[in-house]
């Protein structure tokens, strides 16, 4: 990076750093210890726990939202420092339960750790308590306000990153401190305590609920026990458990998780999973991610004969139909099965994203996205475009809500179906709810703003002329004083494209538009693959358009279904039962994990019977193809973790190589609207595959999708009708925070074949009626 | 004491003495006077003393020894490790176990096992526990880390099983709610110091 750093010295030790990069961070990157309980790493400083007190050039500040300067000079323990921290913690255990052994997060809580390590062993304050309920907030989430310190980390989270804010501080009807304590205890805590005395956690909408996208990432941050996940109430304690690092397979972000695993129970010794942690201070996870971890194929057995079977049919199959929940290895195999024997490999979700890629690399030049969406935390102005940034990919939400609360960012939001929470998202947030397939003007938009006109084509200039913002169902007489007002103090901008421009019927346009933003503008673009590892897919694999003869289903409906869901003639593990390496969104191809036995056979398994197979499945690790950008690594030699500073340390990232280059020449504009009622694909929060779906904590029902309004006027079920490609039968469910008529069918059961309905498109003009 | 002394191993006086013993013999004639000597002089009867006093004792007098395991036990002491036991509140009868899982952490030989749930009572319950007494080695850390003196050790030292692992469950180690008036406290591992109040500094109240 260009940034100039500076130094700073901590406890003597000199540390190189960026300019205004907060104390407690250098420390931590440095292997430098500050206590520090209410902080979060990538969160604005909450300033409610007072603990990582330190002395910079003599006077006392905070290190979590004290900013570094050139030669500051940092000590983290005086005398004085140690006695404020003393009695912090000593506040903090007026009145916190003292039955550790009936908590769940004894063992990992921070109360817990940090009172010992300052060494409390007395209590020199005492308060009146207050009565303090249990709560059960959502389906996942349970409070207990008797635990709760009032760090507000989860408060914080939820608002920083995950945007929902769904919870506050709320009035905790305490007794008032003694005045005569101001004068005899140390400052900070006093101060500490004041607050702590009047506030407590609630939902942010005045009920006893919330209202949010029940990721859990409160229960993972909370210090104590307060915020736990309901279904882990006591069930185990957390030494108990084995840790199993990983990555969720939900989606194409591929967090980093654990797996907690512990035999079921005293009577069953089977491996369970318990929950799923993460990485907090580096990665936040999803709901799916969190909750939707059992999915695992279990009671599989091998049965020679039905191996047999499986290779004979896969030698003999005219298509293999599968999705992207396949790791890059299982990917690889299947390739290798086209290669040899001719069989036809077809897969709904990626082909359109595989071909999107294929026209983009021709009009850039080189083969994937340039940018990461780990590079674009530190811009200030992002535009997503053909993404349904709720719905679609977590991280890139998160992403978005981030750099509007962290970097007093501005955001655009192109997007046909209506949601009320984008716009909550920060002060500057424009959306246009344009017509779907007007992602060409939106694109044309972010080039006639942003773009070098002199590096764009004739062709694009001319269209320069249009009302671009009245064609989105923008404010066209509004809009300039707005936009610049959002321009003010903007530095680096970012571009997430989604999902809607590789389902577009003028996709291959959309690509070199892209690939113009790229060039002429100083935008970092990337792409969110459509789902798991659609990105792995698209790259290893070959793909086909039909499918042919028979057709063998992996882990979608076929003639032969090979399936990790338990339901097929043949079973293979899921992904939480095997090695693998994913490619996600970031480019970077991680590392899973398994977590659970799996007893079955594999792919490699038949790969093997067909004379083609490895001895194991992460031998093919190495033998991902380089002209796509792998490296030749050992499954075994690849990290998996961060570190200190923040960086990720996770598999190895993707070369970008070149490819030829191709004069850009765009197609006529795609004109055609949609009319009537309109369908969009697009799955609930949460919900992202038949896996998710498996989960016993992911709630979300297959059904109809629709702002309270239009729900209303649908009533219970409905027959969403495809014309020529078929219909549908759906119970009607209400999503409060979409607005405006566009329904939202889900795909996640693949059983139901959504995406033949849809075909290359994530729009259609359907016919509602009644049932 | 300096090192030359610590290298002494002799310590103490020495105060050896040869017996003074005839010389065995050695020819026929010798060796046949000694029998008749020793024989004639009822050296036995000396050596019987004690045991026939004993006996005597036992048989007419009432004072036997011998103990008629298993129809008879001798006391243990108090602090005994044997098969554990469960102890129940006295004022309500529930148990005191809390389900915190200390035990099974602390336990080195690993046979220490529990479910725990939440139960209706937002409480956490102890859905099963048990311990593998096939391997348990009685080295009492349970008893100690115990937070609620729950798990105790009690005076039950029969552990002879057809199987190699015998299981106990948790209400075969329960006080039986009849019995909680015969609960004892158990002195050993875990119990609480006699002069535990001196070493508690008392926390602040506000009420």
């Amino acid at each position: 990076m260009s940034e100039n750093l500076i130094t700073v010295t901590i406890d003597g030790i000199e540390c190189k750093a960026k300019e205004g990069e907060y104390l407690l961070n250098i420390a931590r990157a440095n292997d430098i210890f500050i206590p520090a309980i209410c902080y979060l790493t990538r969160c604005s400083p909450t300033l409610a726990c007072r603990i990582c007190l330190v002395e910079a050039d003599g006077k006392r500040v905070y290190a979590c939202n004290a900013k570094a300067k050139d030669g500051m000079n940092i000590v983290t323990q005086t005398e004085e420092i140690l006695e404020e921290r003393k009695a912090i913690m000593q506040v903090y255990d007026v009145n916190h339960p003292l039955q550790c052994g009936v908590c769940d997060q004894h063992g990992e809580c921070e109360l817990q750790n940090y009172t010992l390590e300052l060494a409390i062993d007395t209590q020199e304050y005492a308060i009146a308590d207050t009565k303090r309920e249990v709560k059960d907030w959502s389906s996942v989430l349970h409070y207990d306000a008797g635990l709760c310190i009032v760090c507000e980390r989860c408060v914080t989270v939820c608002k920083d990153m995950i945007g929902d804010a769904a919870i506050k501080t709320g009035p905790r009807g305490g007794d008032k401190l003694d005045k005569e304590l101001k004068e005899s205890m140390p400052k900070d805590a006093y101060a500490m305590w004041n607050k702590l005395q009047k506030s407590i956690i609630v939902p942010s909408n005045g009920t006893d609920h919330t209202n949010c996208s029940d990721c859990g990432e409160c229960t993972a941050v909370c210090p104590v026990g307060a915020l736990t996940e309901r279904d882990f109430i006591y069930k185990a304690n957390p030494w108990d458990l084995r840790e199993v690092p990983s990555a969720c397979a939900h989606c194409s972000s591929a967090c980093h998780i654990y797996y907690e695993t512990r035999s079921e129970s005293i009577s069953n010794p089977e491996e369970k999973i318990f929950r799923v942690k993460n990485e907090w201070n580096y990665q936040t996870l999803c709901g799916a991610g969190r909750f939707g971890y059992d999915y695992e194929n279990r009671d599989a057995k091998r049965d020679p004969d039905a191996l047999v079977r499986a290779a004979e049919t896969v030698k003999s199959a005219g298509t293999i139909k599968f999705n992207s929940m396949i790791t890059n290895e299982e990917a690889l195999m299947l390739q290798t099965i086209k290669e040899k024997f001719g069989v036809k490999l077809v897969n709904n979700e990626v082909k359109p994203f595989q071909e999107f890629l294929k026209h983009y690399a021709k009009a850039a030049g080189h083969m994937l996205y340039k940018d990461s969406f780990a590079d674009m935390r530190e811009c200030d102005f992002i535009i997503s475009v053909g993404s349904k940034l709720r719905n679609d990919n977590p991280a890139a939400r998160y992403l978005f809500n981030n750099i509007q609360k962290m970097n007093k960012g501005a955001g655009i939001y192109f997007h046909p179906v209506g949601d009320t929470l984008i716009p909550t998202f920060g002060k500057s947030i424009m959306t246009f709810e344009h017509k779907p397939h007007d992602e060409e003007y939106a694109l044309l938009l972010i080039l006639k703003l942003f773009g070098d006109h002199e590096k764009l084509p004739e062709s694009v200039k001319e269209k320069f002329n249009e009302d671009l913002v009245a064609r989105l169902g923008g404010d066209s007489e509004s809009f300039e004083a707005t936009f610049e007002k959002m321009m003010k103090k903007k530095e680096s901008f970012a571009l997430m494209v989604g999902e809607d421009l590789y389902y577009h019927p003028k996709a291959a346009n959309l690509a070199k538009l892209v690939a113009l933003v790229e060039e002429s503008t100083e935008f970092k673009v990337a792409f969110i693959p459509p789902k798991s590892n659609a990105l792995g897919v698209a790259l290893i694999c070959d793909l086909d358009q039909e499918c042919e003869g028979v057709v063998v289903g992996y882990n979608e409906p076929g003639d032969f279904k090979i399936s990790a869901l338990g339901d097929g003639e043949f079973d293979i593990p899921a992904m939480n039962q095997q090695e693998g390496t994913i490619t996600n969104m970031n480019k970077r191809v991680v590392v899973l994990n398994a977590a659970l036995d799996y007893n079955g056979y594999t792919l490699n398994d038949i790969m093997n019977k067909l004379g083609l197979g490895e001895s194991l499945t992460v031998d093919w690790t190495s033998k991902l193809p380089l002209n796509k950008g792998y490296q030749v690594a050992r499954f075994d030699d690849l990290p998996d973790g961060f570190k200190n500073d923040m960086s990720e340390n996770r598999g190895y990232l993707l070369a970008n190589l070149s490819v030829e280059r191709e004069e850009i020449e765009l197609e006529e504009f795609n004109e055609k609207a949609l009319e009537g009622d309109i369908a969009y694909r697009c799955n609930p929060q949460r919900q992202f595959n038949d896996f998710s779906d498996k989960a016993h904590q992911i709630f979300e029902k297959f059904a109809l999708y629709a702002s309270p309004e239009r729900a209303e006027e649908l009533g219970e079920r409905v027959r969403v009708d495809f014309g020529e490609s078929g219909a549908i039968e759906l119970p009607v469910e209400v999503d409060e925070r979409i607005s405006g008529e566009i329904v939202e069918v889900p795909d996640f059961k693949s059983a139901y074949g959504v995406y033949d309905l849809f075909g290359q498109n994530r729009y259609a003009e359907v016919k509602i009626t009644k049932v | 004491m300096d090192l030359e002394n610590l290298k002494d191993r002799n310590i103490g006086e020495q105060k050896y003495r040869m017996l003074d013993l005839e010389p065995t013999p050695t020819t026929g004639w010798g060796k046949f006077k000694r029998v008749l000597r020793r024989s004639v002089k009822l050296e036995l009867l000396v050596g019987l003393k004690v045991t026939i006093r004993e006996m005597f004792k036992a048989l007419f007098m009432g004072e036997m020894h011998t103990v008629k395991y298993p129809f008879e036990k001798l006391p243990i002491s108090p602090r005994y490790r044997a098969i554990h036991e469960m102890k129940r509140l006295l004022e309500s009868g529930h148990y005191r176990c809390i389900g915190c899982g200390l035990c099974e952490k602390i336990c080195i030989s690993d046979c220490i096992r529990m479910d725990t749930r939440y139960d209706e009572n937002q409480r956490k319950e102890v859905s099963e526990y048990t311990i593998n007494f096939g391997r348990c080695i009685f080295c009492g850390y349970c008893a100690e880390v115990c937070p609620e003196l729950a798990i105790v050790h009690g005076g039950r030292y029969e552990t002879a099983s057809e199987q190699r692992a015998s299981f106990s469950l948790f209400e075969d180690m329960l006080t039986p709610i009849d019995k909680l008036k015969e609960q004892k406290e158990y002195p050993g591992f875990g119990a609480v110091s006699p002069n535990a109040d001196e070493n508690i500094k008392p926390t602040p109240l506000a009420y």
